[in-house]
């Protein structure tokens, strides 16, 4: 018999178990040696370098100021802290530049479906162009080019003196609570708890009655009166800072940086973009029977869009949608280019300058944003498999 | 009996044919309609005719210094005096030959592998994959009686073109393997590559080439500085390899799973059930993805100027500041983003003439 004949290293080789546990054996061997190796090599780097180790540095005084602070800070405050300031203005720019490309990219993919010959060709033109074209590159074209050919701010451009547009920035004037503000804001949180009891409540009548509700029109007149209403009940509690030329800027007020809008307007149109495809390729995924069946149920063209098509679309759209909003938090580290003073620029960039502690600066930097990605995408994928259809 | 004879039939309205029926259906067919066409054409106008003006009826494009510019429109004179530059970065101006033989070499070569019906087809791509890498390298660098020209004076497009073309050649096997270890049984091994990929997917890639310049020296025994390209070359090929690992698992999971049964019941190796049966069908679905990775490592070149190599962008940078013409950022930038798009948009057209060519017929 031949099998008899085989030795017992033979039988080894053709066993598929055993053959895997060696491989898988292998690989994590190399992974450790290589490991080990590494962290050898940087030990010996550091020490013959000088450079110390730890976290120690985080309690230290930073020692630079930040153009751009969300929270209290000057230069005593500590290197923890300028982690802290530039996470938040990565934070603050990822959300700013979420809304607005979501804004511009639905409409985008919107008027590329659109019936308008003109407008479908000029938004293809528009994405053909923008999305070839690397974000870095209009990241500084808007702020060396655009940016700069702004007024100073003496002569700057004014709507109402309230809010005035210059070379520096823009500058729109800052609310201030005054007394009753509290009470304000109990109100308008009251009224926006009553829109959605009367969302459901409207839901239920119509679900058992069949009667519908114009739940839209009345949630935006509730909303509307309390907040114009309720500001004069509760005595005016906001007033305003306007801002003010103070020899050669503006003081007061909100300012908000050119660093911050040349990002912020590269990151919408950038976005804007790979959001409109996705917009369009997600409506047009939805089956043309879907159409024909609403118009043979009578359905109007809004009902039809609101009721069939988006929420189908919107199946299809969610998961690319999503990527795209971790790309665009994820290319909001290209504010260290223009000098915006986001994690990657103070942290990965000043902040790892002055101390020269590479690896844990950059360990913690990466750290964020994969905590970022991983958490968002694990919703994700959580939300998808809830709304995803059930197939047979 | 009279014979019947059908009056002839008119002609349709001269509102429903031709240039009017089309300008009516597609530009006016209803008042909002009507407004947006209106409105678009509009902003249109005001937007194009003074950049068309600026850009090339009053602008000019021929001279050595910036007292040529004289036009008060667009100076191209910025690009075209700097035009070598630009494509070659410090590269010795008489060895621009090298660059140039490497690049037609590419060019004959992908021209070859890209038109359909040439013979020797297998031949060319092995010697594309084994030959040209040495050729090329030769040619840049030096060695083999050519003068050694050391990696910081190369720029221009020229090293963007390298980097994109080394990223992605790099990418591609590394992708592979990533993603077949990703779908892989053994645990470990899944383990290793699902980390693998996640981390360098979940980062962006500015930190990655932070890491790659300040980090990366500190991984080398003896603290051995690498040449700074080569060390932005090793964080675009990890970055590059988790996202094209990403596209491959997608034409992977695109496979039905009786593929895969039958070659196993055919008995077919790991391996050859791998490349007879699997990768050739999935690397057809693979390859808008493909294209679309390598447009974007395309774009995330430029990036490599925030840690100081000078490619395309970089040398327009540079040549902004330099005081004997200062203000002309806009030509500058535009010239750099024209470059860009025309690479980027060019493969993205191929891509999709390639998906038609190579559809079966097998997607509904």
């Amino acid at each position: 018999m031949k099998s008899n004949n085989r030795n017992g290293l033979t039988r080894l080789i053709y066993n598929p178990t055993a053959r895997s546990l060696f491989f898988q054996a292998v690989v994590l061997g190399g992974l450790l040696w290589f490991m080990l190796t590494i962290i050898g090599n940087v030990m010996t780097n550091l020490d013959s370098r000088g450079i110390s180790t730890g976290f120690g540095f985080l309690s230290q005084p930073a020692g630079f100021g930040i153009s751009q602070t969300l929270i209290e800070y000057n230069e005593t405050f500590s290197f923890g802290r300028t982690f802290i300031v530039g996470l938040l203005n990565t934070l603050l720019v990822s959300a700013l530049g979420i809304v607005a490309a979501t804004i511009l990219g639905v409409f985008v993919g919107i008027s590329r479906i659109s019936p308008n010959w003109l407008l479908r060709k000029i938004s293809m033109v528009y994405i053909e162009i923008l999305r070839n074209i690397p974000l870095l590159l209009q990241i500084f074209f808007w702020y060396f080019v655009v940016l700069q050919t702004l007024p100073r701010p003496r002569d700057s451009i004014t709507f109402g003196e309230a809010i005035f547009i210059n070379v520096r920035g823009v500058f729109v004037p800052k609310p201030m609570a005054e007394t009753g503000f509290t009470f304000y804001v109990i109100l308008i949180v009251a009224a926006i708890i009553g829109v959605f009891v009367l969302g459901r409540w409207a839901k239920r009548r119509m679900i058992d009655t069949g009667q519908q509700f114009p739940v839209f029109w009345t949630s935006v007149g509730i909303l509307i009166g309390t907040v114009l209403i309720g500001y004069f009940i509760t005595g005016r509690p906001i007033s305003l800072e306007y801002p003010e030329l103070r020899g050669l800027n503006f003081r007061g007020g909100i300012s908000l940086l050119p660093e911050l809008l040349a990002l912020w307007f590269a990151l919408t149109i950038y976005t804007s973009t790979y959001i409109g495809e996705i917009v369009r390729s997600g409506i047009q995924s939805v089956a043309h029977g879907q159409t024909e069946a609403c118009r043979a149920l009578g359905l109007n063209e809004k009902q039809r869009m609101n009721l069939v098509i988006l929420p189908q679309a919107m199946r299809v759209m969610i998961p690319p949608m999503t990527s795209q909003y971790l790309n665009l938090t994820k290319n909001s580290s290209l504010a260290t280019a223009i000098g915006y003073p986001d994690l990657v620029s103070v942290f990965a960039g000043t902040t790892l300058n002055q101390t020269g502690q590479a690896i844990e600066i950059i360990t913690m930097t990466m750290l964020v944003y994969l905590t970022i990605s991983l958490s968002v995408s694990a919703f994700m994928n959580w939300f998808n498999k809830r709304v995803a259809l059930v197939e047979r | 009996m009279e014979k019947f004879t059908p009056i002839e039939s008119r002609p349709a309205p001269l509102v429903e044919v031709g240039i009017i029926g089309w300008m009516r259906r597609n530009l006016f067919s209803s008042i909002p309609n009507t407004l947006v066409t209106l409105f678009t054409a509009y902003m249109l106008w005001i937007v194009l005719v003074p950049f068309i003006n600026w850009a090339f009826i009053s602008s000019d494009w021929f001279g050595t210094s910036r007292e040529d510019c004289s036009s008060g429109g667009a100076c191209w004179v910025f690009v075209t005096v700097r035009w070598n530059l630009f494509m070659y970065g410090f590269y010795p101006e008489d060895s621009y030959w090298r660059p140039n033989l490497a690049f037609i070499l590419l060019i004959v070569t992908i021209a070859w592998l890209s038109i359909p019906n040439l013979p020797f087809k297998k031949w060319v791509g092995i010697a594309a994959i084994t030959v040209y890498p040495v050729v090329a390298y030769t040619l840049l660098y030096g060695g083999f009686g050519l003068e050694v020209i050391p990696t910081h004076r190369w720029g221009g497009l020229m090293l963007t073109l390298v980097l994109a073309l080394i990223g992605i050649v790099a990418a591609i096997p590394i992708g592979i393997l990533l993603a077949l270890g990703r779908r892989s049984e053994m645990p470990v091994i899944k383990m290793v590559c699902v980390i693998f990929i996640e981390f360098w997917r979940g980062v962006p890639l500015i930190t990655i080439l932070f890491m790659a310049s300040v980090m990366l020296p500190l991984f080398f025994a003896g603290g051995t500085d690498a040449d700074k390209l080569m060390r932005a070359l090793i964080g675009i090929i990890m970055f590059q390899s988790a996202y094209m690992a990403e596209v491959v698992r997608g034409g992977l999971q695109a496979l039905s799973k009786g593929q895969f049964e039958g070659a196993d019941a055919l008995g077919l190796s790991y391996w050859q059930k791998m490349n007879l049966v699997v990768l050739p069908q999935a690397l057809k679905i693979m390859i808008p993805g493909i294209v679309n990775t390598l447009i974007s490592l395309f774009k995330d070149t430029s990036l490599i100027v925030i840690i100081g190599l000078l490619d395309v962008l970089g040398m327009v940078r540079q040549a902004l500041s330099d005081p004997a013409w200062l203000g002309y950022p806009a030509e500058g930038y535009l010239f750099a983003a024209f470059m860009f798009w025309i690479f980027c948009f060019s493969m993205s057209r191929y891509s999709i003439y390639l998906e038609d060519r190579l559809n079966t017929g097998h997607r509904n």
